[in-house]
């Protein structure tokens, strides 16, 4: 895509924007009060709102985050846009567009986040003109972009045409005092050998969620080995963030929302003060906690995953139902706050709906204090 | 005869063929409803004998030797030719040879080998529920052996499978175009399962009800036809088409268990 058009498309503002753009507005004004005098200002908005009988700023009141986030002195931020499934632009543009969205949202971020995450599942079927065209439109971003490789991204030449764009996808670097780790959690035991499948058909098989004949992934031994190798040189007390496409949990297998060796991944996260993973697949919001390790999911630009039929952990508090009839509804990009003491505050910036924050004080407290927004439709 | 044996099964496999050109014909599994034979006026004074897999108890009471490699391979004027229902399959084997079960069965593997050769994907149901998990219908097996007025005098084991082989032909066929933007005719390569995973959130109990963003009572056919506009991109199912009869048993084979709430939002 050439710059040329990509302006086009940034010029046009969709009401969904505009009304973005005034909420964001409104936010950042807020985030410079402190706590008091914020409390009293909500109020008072609120009751002037009520008594003229409408809300001034309708969908923007989330008094307990913002009021979080405005005491939070310390820490950092970064973004993330996940799941973006690219088909050619001629093919189909409206994962295009809605990729556009995202990187619109992050780039229109203030404060500017630190860096990007990008969670995987750039492209639907691996193919170079799709990781291609991926790559281009992440490169309008002006801040540092971390890459995570899928599985759509890897199984028509085994992630190849991915290695050439961005690298090796299994490293990790340090950030302000905190020990980033990015995996490829989307290893597959070899099951077309025997079936004599084409790389197109091999794609097309892990591309399907609920695809039975494809393998359940794994991070593997010699991933494994590396990453016992990278941590043996950080300290317990350095905050620890695990990158992952999948789960590095059991959630549901048959959709391979699941990491076959993940608690061989736990058990090396154990010994330090805090570790959280950070993940995408599931394109839903995803809340999990295992001793000291928090998990978190990531939004999809592209579709909603339903939530699975079992296996839903427990802290999770659902977004809402996706409305069908609103294309956008259920995506979304976000950013993740992180702590001094290397704990998250994970927002969803869901589009067209009020933004949910899963704080590191609701994971901690085991869902007692600082529980998000819940849905007012859960799923079927 | 052939025709009307194939009709069950070609009827529910119309979807399936039109989006499938190597797919073509019904199996010798599934036109075995009956087990039936004929013999027709060889040319070469040979017996021809067509008979189904399932019908192989016939075909021993007609008589059938050993057939080895070797008999066909030699077989002289005195041979026997067994003729698949497909009127294109046949082996040979001496007349005069002893009949036996084995010998029997030793045919009809050969003439089942010969058939797959020809028909590889043949066992499309069984490979698409490999691939797909379908949820299996309602166990009948405690009706065997009962009554049920002019249609059953007598439920078999047979009845009970059959019911449950062309049942599940028309849901594996329901499956494949849920998991095809090509059978879907999606003009962007959307299916249906890339929202719906084993047709999760689908929920086909809830419906009829009043759907207001289309501001009438929708039944599932109708949502099913507003997915293929909208999302998908592709275009309206007429509502008895073979498509829209097999999506509608995929969708709801999956959702077995589910008490029916038509009406719920």
């Amino acid at each position: 895509m050439s710059r040329k058009s990509r302006k086009t498309v940034r010029g046009v503002k969709s009401i969904e924007t505009k009304h973005h753009e005034q909420r964001e507005e409104v936010l950042n004004g807020l985030r410079n009060l402190d706590r008091r005098s914020f409390l009293r200002l909500s109020a008072a908005a609120f009751g002037a709102a009520m008594g003229a009988g409408a809300l001034r700023f309708p969908h923007t009141f989330q008094p307990v985050s913002i009021a979080n986030a405005a005491g939070n002195g310390g820490g950092f931020r970064f973004a993330y846009i996940s799941d973006s499934h690219l088909y050619e632009r001629d093919l189909n543009d409206r994962f295009v567009t809605q990729l556009l969205r995202a990187v619109d949202d992050v780039q229109r971020l203030d404060p500017k986040p630190d860096f990007v995450i990008y969670g995987g599942d750039l492209a639907q079927l691996g193919q170079p003109k799709e990781l291609e065209l991926g790559a281009q439109i992440l490169g309008e971003l002006d801040m540092p972009v971390k890459m995570m490789v899928g599985e759509h991204d890897w199984y028509l030449d085994m992630g190849e045409k991915w290695r050439e764009l961005f690298g090796d996808p299994t490293y990790s670097f340090d950030h302000k005092g905190v020990h980033f780790v990015t995996l490829n959690s989307v290893i597959e035991e070899d099951f077309w050998t025997e079936r004599g499948m084409s790389p197109m058909e091999r794609m097309k098989t892990v591309a399907g969620l609920d695809n039975g004949i494809q393998s359940r992934f794994e991070v593997g031994a010699e991933q494994r080995e590396w990453l016992r190798r990278d941590l043996e040189a950080v300290d317990a007390s350095t905050p620890v963030v695990v990158f992952s496409h999948s789960p590095l949990y059991h959630y549901y297998e048959p959709w391979n929302f699941w990491t076959k060796d993940a608690a061989e991944i736990q058990s090396m996260l154990h010994r330090f003060d805090s570790a959280v993973v950070i993940h995408g697949h599931t394109h839903q919001l995803l809340t999990h906690r295992i001793g000291n390790i928090h998990f978190h999911g990531m939004l999809s630009t592209a579709w909603p995953w339903p939530y699975a039929p079992e296996g839903l952990p427990e802290l999770t508090v659902q977004m809402n139902r996706p409305d069908p009839f609103d294309p956008h509804d259920g995506l979304g990009a976000g950013s993740v706050r992180v702590n001094t003491d290397g704990y998250v505050d994970k927002l969803y910036d869901l589009w067209n709906r009020n933004p949910i924050e899963v704080s590191a004080g609701y994971v901690a407290s085991n869902g007692s204090r600082n529980v998000p927004s819940r849905p007012s439709l859960t799923s079927y | 005869m052939e025709e009307a044996m194939r009709e069950g099964p070609m009827r529910e496999g119309e979807a399936r063929r039109r989006h499938s050109r190597e797919r073509d014909g019904a199996s010798p599994e599934a036109a075995a409803g009956a087990g039936r034979s004929r013999t027709a006026p060889s040319t070469r004074a040979l017996t021809r004998v067509a008979f189904t897999v399932t019908g192989l108890g016939l075909a021993l009471t007609l008589g059938c030797s050993e057939p080895t490699s070797d008999s066909v391979a030699s077989g002289g004027g005195d041979d026997i030719e067994v003729e698949l229902c497909d009127g294109e399959t046949s082996t040979r084997v001496p007349a005069r040879a002893e009949y036996t079960r084995e010998g029997g069965l030793a045919i009809a593997s050969d003439l089942m080998a010969q058939w797959k050769r020809r028909n590889p994907d043949a066992e499309w149901v069984e490979a698409e529920r490999e691939k797909h998990r379908i949820e299996p219908p309602a166990d009948n097996t405690d009706l065997i052996g009962k009554t049920q007025g002019h249609t059953y005098s007598r439920i078999t084991e047979r009845h009970v499978k059959e019911w449950e082989r062309e049942l599940m032909q028309l849901v594996a066929e329901g499956s494949q175009i849920f998991h095809s933007p090509d059978a879907l005719g999606s003009e962007i390569a959307v299916s249906c399962d890339m929202c719906h995973p084993d047709a999760a959130n689908t929920h086909p109990e809830t419906y009829p009800k009043f759907q207001t963003q289309i501001g009438r009572v929708a039944l599932l056919r109708d949502m099913i036809n507003w997915c293929i506009e909208h999302p998908v991109r592709g275009e309206l199912l007429a509502a008895d088409s073979a498509e829209m009869r097999a999506l509608e048993a995929y969708i709801t084979a999956q959702r077995k268990g589910e008490t029916m709430q038509y009406g719920k939002h």
